[in-house]
């Protein structure tokens, strides 16, 4: 955006095929994490930790997720807050069920669990595409709706239909506090950008996208419709699991199945589409105007009760 | 009977879709915004010129509300359609949810959020008919029957303006490629103003019949959430086949209520819609009477 790559030169393919390849690249990203790993804990308030710090990371991982299914693979899904209640109450009763499960697994099965849910609910996307998948993929999000509040089962039988989260520990640490709390976040979204950002520049990436250009030219030239579109459902839904699992366990701390609404799935969308289809940077853009929009304009526009209404 | 009604809401979806390729998500907004409008105006009218006529309201009312329809398509045209040929169907579609959250917002700021009546005098005592022809008869309301007849005499006429009409052909053109139909010198902006008044008038008719059956409040626009398995089942291109998938859907919703319900735990009509038509697209994409997907590389 405000540097061209002129003047460097790769003189090896290792170099040519690094992750970030232009120097500025690679210096702003690690200024960048260094500043959120070390500045924001020393300089942000409490406030701005729970009010907009927290839900911004666990938004940009969702939105993260959805970019890859939406933006790489091409397959608009309105199912996105589905896929992150099935993380969400996945790893909650990994953790609640399983004496002495540890967070991390606990999270990363939620995750499993969204994937096998995301891989049935993407078997439409075989046959139909565009907005008839949208549609289809909607059939997830009420039937998530519908599961989480009818079947008391998954709610540990709890009369009062909330989940609430877990005591939360790791590695026999408890995570208290908005600066554990926010590290550990912050951890999970690096990890997982890291490995998108991988993924998507991989053989796998490239199916995808050849997937969302033109899918019946991709099955000409050899590429699995099947297996590209599902692996793509599988590893957003992944994503989306984690991040959903988060939101529970880290922001909401209680929650009923009305926080994973249609709602909920449509501000996904709109993170993607704003943030930018097919870019990961565009996913943390996106998520930090849907997050902070409403707060900022809560703060400076006193007396607009219609604003806060989003 | 709520097929029928759905069947109006879907056709809504239907015309516009057929007509811009657009997926118009504030079809349900725009059900409540013509309902609300609808019923204070015809409660204001009589305040304000002191007829009492329930009739010359009601008829006011409606000619009020659909002017403001019209409004809002010349309005929705040109703020925000316009900027907007030739882009994706996505972003299209996320324009029409901004549209469409605008409008319930605005459409209760103006109108009130309470839940209004419309009264425009069908007869709800159910009848007895067909009792000569079989023991006991069938227990038929004759709202429903209206219904029935205003979703008949729409698509009649709809479906005359599609096929032959110059304008109606130009519509499917620009439904097909924007660019193109610009090309050949069909004006886009007046062909979309034309489209959204249609659908804000299919609106108001669904808004009045919902309203005068269940009263006009919120939760009219989640009635296009509803209605979106229709226009699936039926086919998006396809006016008739939002009448026949909105009278599948109508009465599988409440089939699948009665007879699985139990088993389950109750509740199930609201995805039972979505998984009939997920099911149903598996073996025919296109839907019942959508026209054939063709793929070209």
């Amino acid at each position: 955006m405000f540097y061209r790559e002129n003047g460097q030169f790769k003189t090896s393919y290792r170099a040519d095929q690094q992750i970030f390849p232009i120097s500025q690249d690679r210096i702003a990203v690690l200024a960048i994490l260094a500043f959120a790993f070390i500045g924001v804990p020393l300089l942000a308030s409490e406030y701005l930790f729970n009010a907009i710090l927290i839900p911004f990371l666990v938004m940009s991982l969702a939105a993260l997720g959805l970019n890859l299914l939406s933006g790489y693979c091409g397959q608009i899904s309105l199912g996105g807050a589905a896929f992150m209640a099935v993380g969400a109450y996945g790893a909650y009763n990994f953790i609640m069920r399983v004496p002495g499960m540890p967070l991390p697994l606990a999270l990363l099965l939620g995750g499993v669990c969204a994937t096998v849910f995301g891989v049935f609910f993407g078997l439409p996307s075989l046959r139909v595409r565009g907005l008839y998948l949208a549609v289809a993929t909607l059939a997830a999000q009420f039937f998530a709706d519908w599961v989480f509040l009818r079947i008391k089962w998954f709610m540990l039988d709890n009369a009062s239909g909330s989940a609430a989260a877990p005591h939360l520990e790791l590695l026999g640490q408890t995570i208290q506090g908005d600066v554990p709390r926010y590290l550990f976040c912050l951890t999970v979204l690096v990890i997982l950008a890291l490995l998108s950002k991988n993924l998507v520049r991989s053989a796998i990436g490239r199916e995808w996208m050849a997937m969302r250009d033109m899918d019946v030219a991709a099955a000409v030239i050899g590429i699995r419709p099947m297996y590209a579109k599902l692996s793509a459902f599988a590893v957003s839904s992944f994503v989306l699991g984690i991040a959903g699992g988060l939101w529970g366990f880290f922001y909401l701390g209680a929650w009923e199945p009305a926080a994973f609404s249609l709602d909920l799935s449509l501000k996904l969308l709109f993170m993607v589409i704003i943030g930018g289809l097919g870019s990961i940077m565009g996913s943390f853009f996106g998520a930090a105007f849907i997050v902070v929009l409403p707060i900022a304009l809560n703060q400076f526009l006193p007396g607009s009760p219609a604003c806060s209404a989003s | 009977m709520a097929g029928m009604l759905y069947a109006l809401v879907a056709l809504g979806f239907v015309l516009i879709f057929k007509a811009s390729g657009v997926f118009n998500f504030a079809q349900g907004a725009m059900v409540l915004f013509a309902a609300l409008a609808m019923a204070r105006f015809a409660e204001w009218i009589p305040q304000w010129t002191g007829i009492e006529n329930q009739i010359v309201a009601n008829l006011a009312a409606f000619a009020i509300a659909a002017v403001i329809m019209f409004m809002a398509a010349w309005l929705i045209e040109r703020l925000v359609l316009r900027y907007l040929v030739n882009q994706e169907g996505t972003t299209l579609l996320m324009a029409t949810l901004g549209i469409g959250y605008f409008m319930e917002g605005l459409g209760q700021s103006f109108f009130g959020s309470e839940i209004y009546r419309i009264d425009i005098g069908m007869p709800k005592d159910p009848v007895l008919i067909l009792e000569k022809t079989f023991e006991g008869g069938v227990m038929v309301n004759p709202e429903d029957l209206i219904a029935a007849a205003i979703g008949a005499v729409l698509v009649a006429a709809l479906a005359i303006f599609f096929q032959k009409t110059t304008t109606g052909r130009a519509l499917r053109a620009v439904a097909d490629d924007h660019q193109a139909a610009q090309s050949v010198g069909i004006p886009l902006s007046r062909i979309w103003f034309i489209v959204w008044c249609v659908a804000g008038v299919v609106a108001l008719v669904a808004g009045m019949i919902w309203g005068s059956k269940l009263g006009v409040q919120f939760s009219l626009a989640t009635l296009a959430l509803r209605a979106l398995p229709v226009v699936i089942l039926g086919g998006l291109t396809s006016v008739p086949g939002a009448i026949v998938g909105g009278l599948i859907i109508g009465v599988g919703e409440k089939l699948s209520e009665v007879y699985l319900g139990p088993f389950v735990g109750g509740g199930i009509e609201i995805w039972f819609a979505y998984v009939l038509s997920l099911v149903f697209l598996l073996f025919r994409p296109q839907g019942l009477f959508g026209e054939k997907i063709i793929d070209r590389v």
